[in-house]
């Protein structure tokens, strides 16, 4: 589904991101980790085409992300706040991005009715724009809104900050879904490395740029994550 | 916390911003225009004694000119509304720091005393009392005059912020001012109450008596008094952090739909437009826009010179055309990014945007009929100019916002940032109002005034025919500038 090639992005002659191959399949839950400053925004920003690549190239279904827009149907995500419309209404910015991806105003209503729990009746009805929502409630209604169009491919950066236990727990519930019975390709970067291994099939840890460690999940994945980042620590301290 | 680390973050804030390439062809441009006014002030103020001793040579010229000094601090005030901001500081930062609030406030307000506007009086004054000087008047009360006069001059800074304070928190944006200012000019034309005497009365006493000059300090004292309690009260977090919440109103803006595929985008500016601040002073404008016919047709004076027809019809029905259009894509910055990776085309979104400015220039046409009262040569012009808004400046300035790379925070309503617009937002729209007078000048000199109306109409309906050329262009430029359009609005 997406193929990386050679990718890198430099500023001046400071590389962040260099990827040589990074290959993810169709309806995997694909997880970034790694240390502030490691290149996981960087790789979401290149796949989205809000930067341009250094040299290389991300395919997306085979389309090359940087010089075509046809991958745009397809793809959805929420990377901050700012892919908000703070004036808009949650409703009304559900019903603005369904426009765009070519849904009427029932289908968005279909579509967001399955959230009732995860709004926890904070989010509709609530005459209120976004901007004047807490910063998790914010967060929940930009997550929702990357899931309305049927996308392929989501991509959610550090879903988990910011939001309450009881709505992590029913995000991972939902992403989880969307990879094994919907077979939507989910990339997902996280710090908080118990949230990845329970969601992720497959994790990948980056370090200056680089892609470091490439696990396909399984029970001993935690474990090694933790040793992997307690003994970077250690070498920095 | 010294002074020097203020100014320290000052430099800084000015220097490592997005915008500073543009900020410094501006700023070039504004010290022209500061020259020329030092210029002008400076050539009044050693002028102004012989020029009236010459005119008037029965009457003292001292005397003269403290009558009309009621106009001049008039005119001041109302040029500092529009023009002179508070000096803006991003405080957030600085409030869990050990830095006492009262020496941040202090330091803005200090800071606004040090503004252009109270320096260049100083260039007409300073001669002027020279001047008094060699002709023999007495030296402590002419010092003393002066001296009033930069009090005053410092009590119309400290009032004009109260006074901005103050509308901003109302809806109507400048519309208190205007009023206030045409009240009391009204109410002096009239002679029901002849402030102009008043003024220039205390002004006498205090040259005559300078234990009068307490007055104007002690107002000046008070003022400062009142903007710092004002300031200080909105120095806490929760009153720019927690801003009420709006109830909201909405619409289902049916109408929009007819618009077709970019129905979505319609709606979201109308959205803009209506519930942002910012944006909504920028509807206000209109009826500013619409009324500022009203300053010269009824003038005699002007309506000799049909050659400024044209320039007040661009400016009537374009008013929201500059004033909307030279923030695209600003306006959108906030939410930049999710449009960018959203599956828009963007010539829909520009579109939207021109459909926006076409329809405000068709309202403001037709509202702007009346003025048929004046002479039918009116009409004819602001038809003209309103075929030009539509066909010229409407890509003109979409175009011109390819290369906007300073980002509007809708959202936040910061504790010093009053109003909108500064200078600068104005000088932008030089070059589209500029361009079609001269144009119709130089037509309306070689050829005579239909012709001038005909050349702008035809230039219009050209750009009308181009429309798909023209948007695929700009479209074009947009998209190249896209990687640095996000960058620029992702930062702060």
């Amino acid at each position: 589904m997406i193929a990386t090639h050679n990718l890198s992005k430099s500023y001046g002659n400071k590389t962040v991101l260099k990827i040589e191959n990074l290959d993810i399949p169709k309806g995997q839950s694909f997880g970034l980790v790694g240390n502030n400053g490691a290149g996981k925004t960087t790789y979401f920003s290149l796949l989205l085409d809000l930067i341009k690549p250094s040299s290389g190239h991300i395919k997306s279904n085979d389309i090359m992300v940087h010089e075509s827009e046809d991958w745009k149907p397809f793809t959805s995500a929420f990377i901050d706040e700012s892919f908000l419309i703070g004036y808009l209404t949650p409703e009304e910015y559900f019903y603005f991005i369904g426009e765009l991806r070519g849904q009427n105003s029932a289908d968005v209503d279909a579509l967001v009715s399955q959230f009732k729990d995860f709004f926890h009746d904070e989010i509709l009805g609530q005459k209120k724009y976004l901007r004047d929502l807490s910063k998790g409630n914010q967060k929940k209604a930009g997550i929702v809104a990357a899931l309305i169009g049927n996308p392929e491919v989501i991509i959610l950066d550090e879903p988990f900050a910011n939001l309450d236990p009881t709505t992590q727990i029913r995000l991972k519930g939902i992403i989880k879904d969307l990879a094994e019975k919907q077979g939507v390709t989910v990339l997902v970067s996280s710090h908080d490395l118990m949230h990845v291994t329970d969601v992720c099939e497959r994790i990948v840890v980056l370090e200056k740029g680089e892609v470091v460690k490439d696990l396909a999940t399984n029970e001993a994945t935690l474990k090694e994550l933790e040793l992997h980042f307690t003994g970077n620590e250690d070498v920095e301290a | 916390m010294k002074l020097k680390h203020f100014l320290n973050l000052e430099w800084k804030q000015f220097f490592r911003s997005a915008s500073f390439g543009k900020s410094v062809a501006l700023n070039i441009l504004m010290v022209f225009f500061a020259l020329y006014f030092i210029g002008m002030f400076l050539l009044m103020g050693v002028a102004l004694y012989p020029l009236l001793k010459e005119v008037f040579p029965d009457q003292d010229p001292f005397a003269i000119v403290n009558t009309y000094l009621f106009f001049y601090f008039l005119g001041d005030m109302v040029l500092r509304f529009f023009f002179q901001k508070l000096p803006v500081m991003s405080v957030k930062p600085l409030l869990p720091l050990p830095v006492k609030r009262n020496k941040v406030v202090h330091f803005v307000l200090r800071k606004s005393a040090v503004s252009f506007f109270n320096i260049l009086p100083l260039f007409a004054f300073v001669p002027f009392s020279i001047m008094l000087l060699l002709n023999g008047y007495p030296t402590l009360s002419v010092l003393i005059w002066f001296l009033a006069i930069m009090v005053v001059t410092l009590v119309v800074n400290y009032l004009n912020f109260i006074i901005e304070s103050f509308s901003s928190e109302t809806e109507l944006s400048f519309l208190p001012m205007i009023l206030f200012a045409g009240s009391v000019f009204a109410l002096n034309y009239f002679n029901i109450i002849s402030f102009s005497d008043l003024i220039a009365q205390g002004f006498t006493a205090i040259y005559n008596n300078p234990i009068f000059i307490a007055v104007p300090i002690l107002m000046l004292v008070g003022l400062y008094m009142t903007n710092f309690k004002q300031l200080k009260s909105k120095l806490y977090l929760d009153s720019s952090l927690k801003s009420k919440v709006a109830v909201v109103n909405a619409s289902s803006m049916e109408w929009t739909k007819r618009f077709g595929d970019i129905a979505p985008f319609m709606q979201l500016d109308l959205k803009l437009l209506w519930r942002n601040k910012r944006s909504k002073s920028t509807v206000w404008m209109l009826l500013l826009g619409l009324l500022y016919g009203l300053f010269f047709y009824p003038q005699p004076m002007y309506a000799n010179m049909p050659w400024f027809f044209a320039f007040i019809g661009i400016f009537v029905t374009g008013i929201f055309l500059i004033n909307f259009g030279q923030f695209i894509p600003a306006w959108d910055s906030g939410y930049y990014k999710m449009l960018m990776s959203q599956n828009i085309k963007y010539e829909q979104y520009l579109k939207s945007k021109w459909v926006l400015m076409t329809m405000s220039v068709i309202i403001l046409f037709v509202l702007s009929i009346p003025y048929v009262y004046f002479g039918w040569k009116i009409l004819l012009a602001h038809f003209a100019a309103a075929v030009y808004n539509i066909g010229v400046n409407t890509h003109v300035i979409l175009y011109g916002g390819s290369f906007n790379r300073k980002k509007i925070d809708l959202n936040q309503r910061a504790a010093f940032n009053y109003q909108g617009t500064g200078a600068v937002q104005w000088i932008i729209g030089i070059p589209l109002m500029i361009l079609p007078l001269a144009i119709f000048g130089v037509t309306y000199l070689v050829a005579g005034f239909e012709i001038g109306c005909v050349v702008l109409t035809v230039l219009g309906i050209t750009g009308i025919v181009l429309h798909q050329k023209l948007m695929t262009f700009i479209t074009k430029k947009y998209l190249d500038s896209k990687y640095k359009m996000i960058d620029a609005f992702s930062q702060d």
